[in-house]
């Protein structure tokens, strides 16, 4: 009797050992690149031509990955301000135009109501990369060509059909008789929108923000053809030219700060707000 | 007409609701002036733009249909599309295979779960673009830490140069994608596991069907829409790759991982050939639309059987 538990036990045990050492295996696997990117880049610079065995510094802790990746372009600073920008610039502006949208799509009646909506979420199955050469001419004509407010309206345009849905859905999660209290308090229009109804959708504006950083610090392609001013690119801009190499040579050093530089923030964000995030998955897999 | 008739007729009814029509329509406006900005307008002048040799500087000249003519006999175009299509169909068996064990891994709900599914989710919030070059460093014959693995495991000799031969830097990218992605489509499989009802793994069980069987007969069938879903995201996003090999490879060995749209940005921004690249453009889109329209057939099909 007690030999069968005993043995049931040890199964148990057994399983849930190998469970969990899949489980710290698959960690490793994909944790690890960051860890010894993270960790190589501060290596001294002598070592950032040799592999990373170990991926630790070994001769002490420096900056010099950093200090040579600030020599290119105009600056690590300026481009990380301009990466910053562009991402915080398209969240805010992404908020306040798919807020005013999300609430008209919800409460109003109006013309071509649903015909509107379609239409913006339709934009979905075009593909920007099929319309960046027109919006590259588009730009230039409206003398918003190699800026940086050109490609934060571009971004925010991208995140409109993600972000008009999540906020008409939030909106119309929230009961009309709160709204209706409201006005008879004397509550009305923009001011019942961002005094009584903003906190209810709060979890929803935040879902759309962190959406629209994380694309708009990590976008690539629209950025490298919409900005032609060295001193305009933002990150991955700038890091992809470190890697393409200066008169025949990569600074590899500078890569890997580069690449840390990139990650961090966003890591940053997702464990900061990962709830959220989760959350404006879902609603995209569900729908 | 009479007096109870105007009476149950609530008062001033038409007013606020004819107020509320362009009121309506202001709070939609920043949204709808956007998309018809710099997305209808653009996706209407691709098309005028295929329609003309369209240089960066000097007038564009209209040459009808010439684009698209020079487009069907463009042979690189095609090595372009059969490298994109070879590239699609690889990454997403890729991506599947090791996707749905991970789904089906973090699943059940068990001490750490949260922590596994995290730590496999964290490669997708990176962009492409810092994935691409942390694994080209990653992967460098010289200072990588690929190289040094390997040789310790035996798999490779130390100085062997991954991206020199296409097979071997198509793997790296190709490891790169599933590593960076895997965690996604696992998240969207587990949504579509989650919501299969208990009791119908419970009853299999008990009519003695065994765990694989249990797997392809009754989990399976339940998950065609959430597999739909994936396979679409995960196909049009290979379709539309660029960075990966614009960073990693530069267009790789012999110029042979030029994809579609890699390609049209050679022709539209380095060669400046705009309206062959925007033919070339809506080529791509009326690729991709066949596809939406697979998928909303895929997805039909799944809700006619429920």
């Amino acid at each position: 009797m007690t030999g069968k538990k005993e043995a049931r036990a040890r199964r148990a045990l057994l399983g849930a050992g190998g469970y969990h050492g899949t489980g710290i295996l698959l960690a490793i696997f994909f944790l690890a690149p960051f860890a010894i990117t993270i960790l190589s880049s501060f290596r001294h610079g002598t070592e950032a031509r040799l592999p990373p065995v170990p991926p630790w510094p070994t001769t002490g802790f420096s900056l010099d990955a950093y200090r040579s990746l600030d020599s290119f372009g105009a600056g690590v600073w300026q481009h990380t301000l301009n990466s910053a920008a562009v991402a915080i610039g398209t969240a805010l502006l992404t908020v306040v135009v798919s807020l005013l949208a999300g609430y008209g799509f919800s409460r109003y009646r109006f013309m071509f109501k649903n015909a509107l909506f379609v239409l913006i979420i339709a934009t979905l199955m075009i593909p920007f990369q099929s319309i960046l050469t027109p919006l590259f001419i588009i730009l230039a004509r409206l003398g918003l060509n190699n800026s940086l407010i050109g490609l934060t309206l571009v971004y925010v345009t991208l995140q409109l059909p993600f972000s008009v849905f999540m906020m008409r859905n939030a909106f119309d999660a929230v009961p009309k008789e709160i709204e209706e209290a409201a006005r008879i308090d004397g509550a009305r229009d923009l001011r019942l929108l961002v005094r009584v109804l903003l906190p209810l959708v709060l979890p929803g504006i935040v879902t759309v923000a962190i959406f629209a950083f994380l694309n708009s610090w990590n976008e690539f392609l629209a950025a490298l053809v919409l900005l032609s001013d060295n001193s305009k690119f933002t990150l991955p801009i700038l890091i992809s030219a470190v890697r393409a190499g200066r008169l025949g040579a990569i600074d590899w050093g500078a890569v890997q700060a580069g690449v840390t530089v990139m990650s961090v923030p966003c890591l940053f964000v997702f464990l900061l707000l990962q709830r959220y995030y989760m959350r404006g998955l879902m609603a995209g897999a569900v729908k | 007409m009479t007096l109870a008739d105007s009476l149950s007729r609530p008062p001033r009814r038409p007013r606020p609701r004819h107020r509320s029509q362009w009121k309506g329509l202001l709070y939609i406006a920043p949204a709808m002036a956007l998309v018809i900005v710099f997305f209808i307008l653009p996706v209407l002048f691709t098309f005028w733009m295929s329609l003309h040799k369209w240089p960066l500087l000097g007038a564009p000249k209209f040459i009808g249909l010439g684009n698209y003519i020079r487009m069907l006999s463009d042979t690189r175009f095609y090595s372009a599309l059969g490298f994109t299509a070879y590239y699609t169909v690889i990454i997403t068996i890729a991506i599947f295979a090791l996707a749905f064990p991970l789904a089906i891994f973090v699943e059940r709900q068990r001490r750490m779960v949260g922590v596994y599914r995290t730590a496999i989710f964290m490669p997708v919030v990176v962009g492409l673009a810092s994935a691409s070059l942390l694994w080209v460093w990653f992967a460098n014959v010289d200072v990588g830490f690929l190289n040094p693995l390997l040789a310790w495991l035996g798999i490779v000799d130390l100085k062997t140069n991954f991206f020199a031969s296409f097979d071997s830097a198509f793997f790296i990218i190709c490891l790169m994608v599933v590593w960076k992605v895997a965690g996604f489509t696992m998240i969207i499989l587990l949504t579509g596991l989650q919501a299969i009802p208990t009791e119908l793994g419970e009853a299999a069980r008990i009519d003695g069907a065994n765990r694989w069987k249990r797997f392809i007969y009754v989990t399976l069938p339940l998950m065609r829409k959430t597999m739909a879903l994936s396979l679409i995201l995960s196909v049009t996003g290979s379709i539309l790759a660029f960075d990966q090999f614009y960073i990693m490879t530069a267009g790789g060995p012999q110029n042979k991982m030029i994809s579609v749209v890699y390609y049209i940005f050679n022709q539209s921004f380095v060669s400046f050939n705009l309206g062959y690249g925007a033919a070339m453009s809506l080529g791509l889109l009326v690729i991709l639309v066949l596809i939406s329209i697979f998928q909303l057939w895929l997805l039909r099909v799944g809700e006619e059987r429920p």
